[in-house]
């Protein structure tokens, strides 16, 4: 112990002088956003005289917390987010003195469905088929029962007979609050679970949150780590289901087939349309006070949302992102630098 | 035979020596077997290294190999230089964007000059072929030499990862139909184009010496960055790890009182060493990054963590080294008058000195490969993108390592990527081989036995 502290010690007198100041910009969060965020990145360092920023990944959640933290050269700029930041989190950023924040949306993303390409016919789910299969408790003959299903044949004759198991993103992805929300509370409403737990004397947010629930006798799995990882474990199970984002299954359509939600096949086409029901808008947050200190900061969220990047014909659109249709209202925010509250 | 008559309890021997009883036929036979044992076990060794090997170069080798175009390009002055004063701050305003078209009609210059039939008539059916890299390349040298626009030049551009991926065989015609990044036309054209020597394999120099690149982009991404990145770390462990270890072994092995704190001491050491290296990282992220406030995701808070994951490695080895050397020679020296500090710096030290090392640069090997620390100081992502202008920069502006690199490769949904990953793991893999061989070297050379 001695020692450790020793050699820390003399490691921060050496350079705790010598820190300089920061001359990139710095980003973490979401890893969903990390593509198109490093993509924005990598065309920024070519085209402009300001180094190439820096693109952590890590969550939304773990990159919100870390944009919270404070203002200053050693915290993080941008916050990229695969959900919009929360009440609680915008409080926590006001403790830290982060309290002047951009929110801008980039566009949106669609969530999808698959399974292994030579795997059963997993072609066509609808909400409330996921909710049945995954809920802790499910509507059978009129009661609400702990859920009896254990293959997807029991509850839909449509869906091959084959174990049920699934892959879904861990709590600290931003893309398990869409799941929740877009499809599990979506087939509770459906199936009339809610209705049953209301009834059964529960009050409507505890219905709510009750609603969002996931089984867990090991038939459903948090995946924790990134598309990768979900990938890995749909090619050991043949009968799994997994979720993924529409982008990471447009590059790897050789091993993955996709399955329709509610009769409408996920494409950027159908999620800007709005038909593809689970989609949910990718944001990126910036700290304005940080505006002006690091060089190249709003270069880098204009040259975001620019036509040429963030358009339907940009790079991102081809990458997989659905472009927002209200792209000049964003790039008006991030122009006039427009906090959360402000415009709003 | 007269013991047996002195003795009657002992029995009777049967049989001659030369042929075994049925104990010691037992006895032979149980160390055969335990023999073989220990053939199998270092076969099933031998093979799980063999598969483990081909796997590895299986997988990677495609990494050291990659796809180009070579076609003349129109650098055409209304489109590059609109005013035509050559002035590069004029021209640096038409970005990339504007760099694409040109280059995507060179391409189809090159088809028609080369008399291909294909359906793809358009310019902008190119756009398949080339990776988004073109487009900067044309420009940097353009913005170098201002002096080419209106002329035409021949570049030797990367072609994009899915026609790579169909060379090397990764991309299958029968998969295509479901990517909507290429199709079948554009797998004949590269066919074609293959003939004509406009596509073309070749080694991949920025596979090593490259900097990371974007998911859109895998044929251009490289180790090169992320190895300067782990090069500053290892200078900074080493300049750091090497000292303290030695300084603190010595004390601990030639001077220090034998008491309950020394005791304590050494059992931390010991302990701080099968300590999880994740551990050093909350450690760098609480005491570097948030407390120090030294800059994230640069390669000095990398050093220092992997410093302290290092030094009890050093300091065990050090100590160890120290150990064999033989109490007759500082018995000797002290016997002729030296003081103690000058028995330990001229006798003992020069004698261990290439076990000290030897325990060095594997420690060093180790922190190398080391990535579950790097996570939590902010260096595993989209880092490694700037070569570090100098010394400095090189400690301080923001790097990853090549294990970190490898990871955030094998993390990404192209799958380009992953052979890039394999490809890191080869690269890596030759450092840790020839540290170790390096160790080894040194240890033959020098080290000294009584």
């Amino acid at each position: 112990m001695n020692i450790k502290l020793t050699a820390s010690a003399l490691a921060i007198a050496a350079v705790a002088t010598s820190a300089a100041a920061r001359d990139n910009v710095q980003v973490a969060g979401s890893s969903t956003v990390l593509p198109y965020a490093s993509i924005v990145a990598e065309a920024f360092g070519e085209n402009f005289d300001f180094p190439t920023p820096v693109v952590e990944s890590g969550g939304s959640s773990a990159g919100l917390k870390r944009f919270c933290q404070g203002v200053g050269e050693e915290h993080t700029d941008v916050a990229n987010a695969s959900r919009a930041i929360r009440e609680k989190e915008i409080k926590a950023c006001a403790e830290n003195g982060v309290t002047d924040i951009i929110e801008v949306r980039i566009g949106y993303d669609g969530i999808v469905f698959a399974s292994q390409f030579d795997g059963p016919s997993y072609t066509a789910f609808t909400q409330s088929d996921i909710f049945n299969a995954l809920a802790p408790k499910v509507m059978v003959d009129g009661q609400l029962v702990d859920n009896p299903y254990t293959k997807w044949s029991d509850f839909n004759a449509d869906l091959p007979a084959e174990e049920i198991l699934a892959f879904i993103p861990g709590t600290k992805h931003g893309t398990r609050e869409v799941f929740e929300e877009k499809v599990i509370a979506a087939g509770c409403e459906a199936t009339g679970a809610m209705e049953a737990m209301i009834a059964s004397g529960m009050s409507e947010d505890d219905a709510e949150d009750a609603c969002l629930e996931v089984r867990s006798d090991g038939r459903s799995v948090d995946i924790d780590g990134d598309y990768t990882e979900t990938l890995a474990s749909i090619d050991a199970n043949a009968n799994a289901i997994g979720v993924f984002g529409l982008a990471f299954y447009e590059n790897n359509t050789d091993k993955l087939k996709v399955a329709t939600m509610a009769g409408v096949e996920p494409t950027t086409e159908s999620i800007a349309a709005g038909d593809y029901p689970v989609s949910r808008p990718l944001y990126f947050y910036i700290k304005k006070a940080h505006i002006g200190v690091i060089p190249g900061l709003k270069e880098y969220a204009e040259f975001f949302v620019a036509d040429e990047i963030a358009g339907p014909d940009g790079p991102l659109a081809e990458y997989g992102l659905v472009s927002d249709p209200e792209l000049e209202k964003v790039q008006a925010i991030v122009g006039d630098e427009v906090t959360m509250g402000e415009g709003m | 035979m007269t013991d047996a008559s002195i003795n009657p309890a002992v029995p009777k021997r049967h049989g001659s020596l030369m042929s075994a009883d049925a104990r010691t036929a037992k006895r032979n036979a149980a160390e055969k077997r335990f023999q073989m044992y220990g053939m199998a076990a270092i076969g099933a060794g031998l093979f799980f290294l063999v598969v483990l090997i081909g796997a590895i170069l299986s997988s990677g080798i495609g990494a050291f190999q990659q796809t180009f175009i070579t076609v003349p390009v129109y650098l055409d002055e209304a489109k590059l230089d609109k005013k035509g004063n050559r002035d590069p701050a004029e021209m640096a305003k038409v970005s990339t964007f504007g760099y694409n078209p040109l280059i995507q009609k060179a391409v189809l210059a090159a088809v028609e000059e080369a008399g291909i039939e294909t359906p793809l008539k358009k310019s902008k059916n190119m756009k398949a072929l080339l990776s988004a890299s073109a487009a900067a390349q044309v420009r940097d040298v353009v913005l170098a030499n201002p002096d080419m626009v209106g002329q035409t030049v021949e570049f030797r551009m990367l072609a994009s990862s899915r026609v790579d991926g169909y060379l090397k065989g990764r991309v299958q015609r029968e998969d295509v139909a479901r990517d909507k990044n290429i199709d079948a036309e554009h797998l004949d054209l590269t066919d074609a184009l293959r003939e004509a020597g406009i596509v073309s394999k070749g080694f991949n120099a920025g596979f090593i010496f490259g900097a990371d690149a974007s998911e859109s982009r895998p044929e251009q991404a490289g180790l090169g960055v992320s190895m300067l990145g782990s090069f500053f770390m290892m200078i900074v462990v080493l300049v750091l790890s090497l000292p303290i270890g030695v300084a603190a072994s010595i004390y601990l092995e030639e001077f220090a009182p034998q008491n309950r704190w020394t005791d304590l001491i050494e059992v931390n050491i010991a302990n701080l060493a099968a300590v999880p290296s994740i551990v050093f990282g909350i450690l760098g992220l609480a005491v570097f990054i948030q407390f120090a406030h030294l800059p994230q995701s640069a390669p000095l808070v990398g050093g220092l963590v992997l410093t302290l994951m290092t030094l009890p490695t050093i300091i065990i080895s050090t100590r160890a080294s120290l150990k064999a050397v033989p109490p007759s020679i500082r018995d000797a020296a002290l016997g002729i008058g030296a003081s103690k500090m000058q028995a330990t710096f001229h006798h003992v030290l020069p004698l261990a000195m290439p076990g000290i090392l030897t325990g060095t640069i594997i420690g060093l090997a180790q922190a190398l490969g080391e990535t579950a620390p790097l996570l939590l100081i902010g260096m595993v992502g989209y880092i490694a993108t700037n070569v570090p202008d100098g010394i400095a920069a090189g400690f301080l502006s923001p790097n990853s390592a090549m294990p970190a690199q490898i990871y955030e490769w094998a993390k990404r949904a192209d799958p380009a990527y992953y052979e890039r990953a394999w490809g890191g793991i080869i690269i890596l893999l030759v450092f840790l081989l020839t540290m170790n061989l390096i160790a080894i070297i040194l240890r033959r050379r020098f080290e000294r036995r009584w």
